[in-house]
């Protein structure tokens, strides 16, 4: 690791502050992203600042929605709570450990095009609250590693409508257990949303299928449809192609799950 | 920076420098040289100690981090003359070899039996994903945990 000084703030102004004044800062949560890549030597700030002083954990249920404090650990979600499919999801990121510390403002914060989270993100509508203002899930994810938060923001929480029905189905890497390609497939009260994660850059809605869901909540309906795989990823784990045809085979496994 | 951390029930406050690892100050500052590194990358899960009563990596945070927490470590869990019911297990049920991934195995299989539901096959080995071992093909290690979980 290169040398940076560290800082734990305890209230929300001094950490943007401390960023602010910062010549090169980076927030850290649950570190589980931003050490690896900092042991790595892929990343020099020059100033590393901790928010785990920050009051910014917790899950709180409202009368349609469920809000989740952005340092909430992936281990808390999976624990259970009023949207199965998101306790679902966060118990299959990577490993216990890898659960006991990661967040999830940070996942969504970083948008890795692995990560498992930014599908339900997308999928169940959620609002990214920031504090820099709300942000809606369909802006939020704007390519590889890159999202609409503004420089120097802090995620506060995310806030995610309660769906009818959703379910999240993965084809993991055997390694670290990040999302191949991952598909949420929701009913929610706003229409049927499907969201991708790991085929592309960032995640994305597969409205194709949404529109076919939303004619016919089956598997079935999703037999022959297309899916534009030209600027997928493509790696020694999985070609563009192949990948693109996980997106429909995750997706019917979700239906199936919920039908 | 000063920080001050219990580990395996005492307190100690020591100066480190801002980019420290948790696992640096306990092996190089504490002498603690049971919790091993065996990865560059977060994913072998050697490393694993109890930081306030859950298993993390201890390559993977920061000593800051780590300010004020109570840290377990391999040699806070049992002794030579008393093993915990764990490292009985393991040595009842030969689930090591070589021994290098065997710290982080018991500190990780504590943590799955203690916090968890109860365990069968499957979910032992779902709970030990977070931790490689190169030598044993991870059988006896199952049948190590699962016959712990009845004596702990
Ligand atoms: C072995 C291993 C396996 C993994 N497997 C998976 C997997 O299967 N699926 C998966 O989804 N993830 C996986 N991860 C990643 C893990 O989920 C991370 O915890 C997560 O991506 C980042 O969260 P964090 O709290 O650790 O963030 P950090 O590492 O602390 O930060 C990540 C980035 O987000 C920024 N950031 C953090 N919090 C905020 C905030 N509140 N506001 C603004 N910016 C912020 C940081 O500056 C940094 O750039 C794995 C990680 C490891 C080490
Ligand atoms: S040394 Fe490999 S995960 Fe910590
Ligand atoms: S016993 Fe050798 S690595 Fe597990």
């Amino acid at each position: 690791m290169y040398r940076f000084n560290y800082h734990k703030p305890d209230d929300m102004d001094a950490a943007q502050q401390m960023m602010a004044d910062a010549e090169d800062g980076v927030y850290l949560s649950g570190g589980m992203t931003l050490i690896p890549t900092l042991k790595a030597r892929l990343a020099s700030p020059t100033d590393v600042i901790d928010l785990s002083g920050l009051a910014l954990s917790g899950i709180e249920l409202a009368d349609d929605s469920l809000t989740i404090g952005a340092l909430t650990l992936h281990s808390e979600v999976a624990a259970g709570n009023e949207i199965s499919s998101l306790s679902n999801l966060a118990l299959a990121i990577g490993d216990a450990q890898v659960r006991n510390r990661g967040t999830i403002g940070g996942s969504i914060a970083n948008s890795d095009p692995g990560a498992d989270y930014p599908a339900a993100v997308v999928a169940l509508g959620a609002t990214i609250n920031t504090t820099a203002g709300a942000i809606d899930a369909d802006d939020f994810f704007q390519g590889l590693f890159e999202t609409a938060l503004k420089p120097g923001a802090i995620v506060t929480s995310v806030t995610f409508p309660l769906p009818v029905r959703a379910a999240y189905e993965k084809f993991p890497n055997p390694a670290s257990r990040y999302a191949v390609v991952g598909v949420m497939v929701a009913e929610t009260n706003g229409g049927v949303r499907v969201g991708v994660t790991g085929a592309g850059p960032c995640a994305y809605r597969q409205r194709n299928f949404e529109q076919a869901l939303a004619d016919n909540f089956s598997v079935a309906a999703l037999d022959g449809l297309e899916v534009d795989y030209a600027e997928f990823n493509s790696d020694i784990h999985a070609s563009a192609e192949y990948r693109g045809h996980l997106v429909g085979v995750m997706a019917r496994r979700a239906v199936a799950q919920i039908t | 920076m000063e920080i001050s951390l219990t580990v395996n029930g005492t307190e100690h406050t020591t100066d480190v420098p801002d980019n420290s690892l948790l696992v640096e100050i306990i092996r190089e500052r504490l002498n603690l040289t049971g919790t091993h590194v065996g990865c560059d990358t977060s994913q072998c899960g050697a490393c694993t100690i109890h930081m306030d009563g859950r298993s993390v990596k201890s390559c993977t945070v920061l000593a800051g981090q780590a300010d004020g927490a109570d840290i377990t470590t391999i040699e806070g869990i049992g002794t030579v003359d008393a093993l915990h019911p764990m490292q009985e297990a393991f040595r009842e049920n030969h689930a090591l070899q070589c021994g290098f991934c065997t710290p982080g195995m018991i500190m990780s299989a504590i943590d799955l039996v203690e916090n968890g539901k109860p365990l069968d096959e499957r979910s032992v080995r779902e709970g030990l994903e977070g931790n490689l071992c190169r030598c044993t093909g991870y059988h006896n290690i199952v049948k190590a945990v699962l016959d712990a979980q009845d004596k702990m």
